[in-house]
C-alpha cells in the first residue's frame, strides 16, 4: 500500500535538508536531514533533550529554522501551507481544556474548514472512533490524564489532513486507548494515504507501530532505518537483563565479570553480549550460586534501545512500557 | 485494507494545496475563524467564566451601595460618575482583567500554538475572544447601570444608549487587556497588569473629575474606559449634550481599533520566531 502510494504521489511528505535550530546558545537540531514518505508511520526517538519537539515545530510551522529548508509535498513549508496540510498534536492543551470535548472537536473541525454540519458529523464519529461518546459533554480539564491526552487527538483528527504530525500522542494512555490511537492512525493512511510523524521516548512503541524511526540524539539524527533494519545493525549479540533480590552476589567469578560490561539500574544489570558469551553467562549463573540471589533473568534479541544504546547514545529515560 | 481504492484524490488536492496559494477569500476565512474562536469561548464559560461573572456585577453593585453611603447626593454630577463608572468598571473587570489573564497565561502555556498551528488568523484570535469577553460583561453592566439608576434615583430613558456604550467600553479594554497579555513577559505579571488597569478604572473613573488635581485629570484622559464612562455619565443629565457623546464613544472606536489591531499583529509575532 505504502509503495503504491509513494509511486502514485511521486514525492515524499516532507523533505528536510540541513535543518538547524538554537535555542540561545544550545543547538536544538543540528543539520537534520529526513525523508519522510506519503503514508508512512516516521517516529522520532530519542531521550528527553534531543531535539524532537523542536524538530515537530519546525514540521508545522511554529519555529522557523536558522538554517535548512523543509519541502511538504514539494512546496517550501509556511505556516499557512501546514495549516491547510498538517495536523499537529502538541504538548498543551490549554485552549481546548476549559471546553466539553465535543465542542472542541467540533470547533477544531470548523477551524479547520468545515461547515457546521459537516462539522458535528466529524464531531459524532471521532467520539464514536475513539470511545469517547460518554465524556462528550464532560470538559476537557475534568478528565484524566489518558482521557484528556486522547480527547486532544480527537482534535486533531477532526478535518481530515493529510499529515499527521503528534508530539507523544500516547503519553500517559492505558493500552486500549493507545491501540485506538494506532487503529485511527492506521485507518487514515490505508484510507487516504495519510502520513503520520510521530515523536516518542517508547522504544516499544517504536518497535511496533513505526515503519520508519530517525533517532535522535543531542539535535542529530544519529541513526534512520526501519525498526528492522536498525537492529540487524547490531544483531550480532543477545541482550542479557538480570534482577537480583538484593544485591548481586559480588565475588562469584561469573557475576564480577558480568559486573564491569552491565548497566545498572538499581536491582537490575543489562549486557550486551555476543550470543554464545551470552548464552554461556546465564547457564553459569543459573547453574551456581548466584541463582539463589537471582530474582528474574531474560536473554532476548536486541531491542530498539540496544540500538539507541549501540549508536552512541547516552541517556536513560527512553521508556519501555 | 486490500479493497481500498487508491487515494488519488485526497494526495491531489494535498499536492494541489501545496503548489499553490490559498483560494479562499481572506475576508471570508477572518469571518468564519472570528465566529469560531468566539464559540469555543461561549463553550468555556460553563466551566471557567459564570462565577466571575457573578463577582464582576456583584463588586460593581457593592462599590454603588457602598458610595450610597458616603456621597454627597445633593451632587447629581457625582451620582451619574459614581453609576457610569460601575457600570463601565464591570467591562473593565471581564475585558481588561481577565482577557489580560487569558492570554497571558494560553502565551505561557503554549496555548497560542493550538491556533497558529491551525494557521487561524491573530486578528480572529483577538477578535473572536474580545467579542466573547465582551458579551460576558453585558449582562453584569446592564444590571450594575438599571440597579445604580435606581439607587440613586437617574432617569432610565436614556439607559438604551447602553447598546452602543458597552460595545465600544467591551472593545477597547478588551484590545488593551489582549495587548497587556501577549506583552507581559510572564502571565504573572499581565494578571497585576489586568487588576492595575481595573484599579485605575475605578479610582479614574467613579469619582467625578471635577475632584482631582490636574496631573490626574491628564491620566484619567489617558484610559480609554474614561471616554466610555464619561458618555453614559452625561446621558443621565437633563439635557445631554450628544456630541460630546459622539466624541467619547469615537474615542472608544478609535482605541478599540488600534489596540485590537496592534494586539493582532502582536499575536501573529508571538507565534511567529
Amino acid at each position: 500500500m505504502r509503495d503504491r502510494l509513494r509511486t502514485l504521489a511521486g514525492m515524499d511528505s516532507y523533505v528536510v535538508e540541513g535543518l538547524t535550530r538554537r535555542h540561545g546558545t544550545l543547538v536544538a537540531n543540528d543539520g537534520i536531514d529526513l525523508r519522510v514518505g506519503v503514508g508512512e508511520v516516521f517516529g522520532l526517538l530519542g531521550p528527553n533533550g534531543a531535539g524532537k519537539s523542536t524538530l515537530v515545530r519546525q514540521l508545522v510551522g511554529l519555529l522557523r529554522p536558522d538554517a535548512g529548508s523543509i519541502r511538504l509535498f514539494g512546496a517550501p513549508l509556511t505556516r499557512s501551507l501546514a495549516g491547510r496540510v498538517v495536523a499537529y498534536l502538541g504538548q498543551a492543551d490549554a485552549v481546548l481544556r476549559d471546553m466539553p470535548v465535543g465542542a472542541a472537536i467540533e470547533t477544531t473541525a470548523r477551524l479547520r474548514g468545515q461547515g457546521r454540519a459537516q462539522a458535528r458529523r466529524t464531531r459524532d464519529a471521532l467520539l464514536i472512533e475513539l470511545g469517547l461518546v460518554e465524556l462528550a459533554e464532560r470538559p476537557v480539564i475534568r478528565l484524566s490524564g489518558g482521557e484528556r491526552r486522547l480527547a486532544s487527538f480527537a482534535t486533531v483528527l477532526a478535518g481530515e489532513r493529510s499529515v499527521l504530525v503528534l508530539d507523544e500522542p500516547t503519553t500517559g494512555l492505558d493500552p486500549v486507548a493507545r491501540r485506538a490511537v494506532w487503529q485511527a492512525v492506521e485507518r487514515r493512511r490505508a484510507e487516504h494515504g495519510t502520513t503520520a510523524v510521530l515523536v516518542t521516548h517508547n522504544v516499544l512503541e517504536a518497535e511496533t507501530v513505526l515503519d520508519r524511526v530517525a533517532v535522535l540524539e543531542r539535535g542529530r539524527v544519529i541513526a534512520c532505518d526501519s525498526p528492522g533494519g536498525l537492529k540487524a545493525q547490531v544483531d550480532d549479540g543477545l541482550r542479557l537483563e538480570l534482577v537480583w533480590r538484593e544485591h548481586a552476589p559480588v565475588g562469584e567469578p561469573t557475576v564480577d565479570r558480568l559486573a564491569v560490561l552491565a548497566r545498572v539500574q538499581g536491582r537490575r544489570w543489562t549486557l550486551r553480549l555476543p550470543a554464545a558469551e551470552a548464552r554461556e553467562a546465564l547457564g553459569r549463573l543459573t547453574t551456581g550460586s548466584a541463582l539463589a540471589a537471582l530474582d528474574d533473568f531474560t536473554l532476548a534479541t536486541p531491542s530498539l534501545e540496544d540500538v539507541y544504546l549501540t549508536l552512541g547514545g547516552t541517556a536513560d529515560d527512553l521508556e519501555r512500557s | 485494507m486490500s479493497t481500498t481504492p487508491a487515494p488519488v484524490p485526497d494526495l491531489a488536492s494535498t499536492v494541489t494545496a501545496a503548489a499553490s496559494p490559498r483560494l479562499a477569500g481572506e475576508g471570508a476565512r477572518l469571518g468564519t475563524a472570528t465566529v469560531v474562536v468566539f464559540t469555543q469561548q461561549l463553550a468555556r464559560a460553563r466551566v471557567a467564566r459564570i462565577p466571575l461573572l457573578f463577582v464582576a456585577a456583584f463588586q460593581s453593585i457593592g462599590i454603588l451601595l457602598l458610595l450610597r453611603g458616603v456621597v454627597d447626593t445633593s451632587s447629581a454630577l457625582t451620582e451619574q460618575q459614581v453609576v457610569a463608572g460601575a457600570t463601565v468598571l464591570v467591562a473593565a473587570f471581564v475585558c481588561l482583567n481577565l482577557m489580560a489573564q487569558r492570554l497571558g497565561s494560553l502565551r505561557a502555556e503554549g496555548g497560542l500554538d493550538y491556533y497558529a498551528a491551525l494557521d487561524v488568523p491573530g486578528a480572529a484570535v483577538v477578535l473572536g475572544t474580545a467579542g466573547s469577553y465582551g458579551a460576558f460583561a453585558v449582562p453584569g453592566a446592564v444590571v450594575t447601570a438599571v440597579s445604580g439608576a435606581a439607587l440613586y434615583g437617574l432617569p432610565f430613558n436614556r439607559l438604551w444608549i447602553l447598546a452602543v456604550v458597552l460595545p465600544l467600553a467591551a472593545a477597547s479594554l478588551a484590545g488593551l487587556g489582549a495587548l497587556l497579555g501577549l506583552l507581559a513577559p510572564k502571565p504573572e505579571l499581565a494578571t497585576v497588569a489586568g487588576q492595575l488597569g481595573m484599579s485605575a478604572v475605578i479610582f479614574l473613573n467613579l469619582i467625578p473629575v471635577d475632584r482631582f488635581p490636574l496631573v490626574l485629570r491628564w491620566v484619567r484622559a489617558l484610559v480609554p474606559s474614561t471616554y466610555a464612562a464619561d458618555a453614559l455619565a452625561e446621558t443621565f443629565h437633563r439635557h445631554v449634550a450628544w456630541g460630546a457623546v459622539g466624541r467619547d464613544l469615537a474615542v472608544c472606536l478609535a482605541v478599540a481599533i488600534v489596540t485590537l489591531a496592534l494586539a493582532g499583529a502582536m499575536f501573529r509575532r508571538q507565534v511567529g520566531r
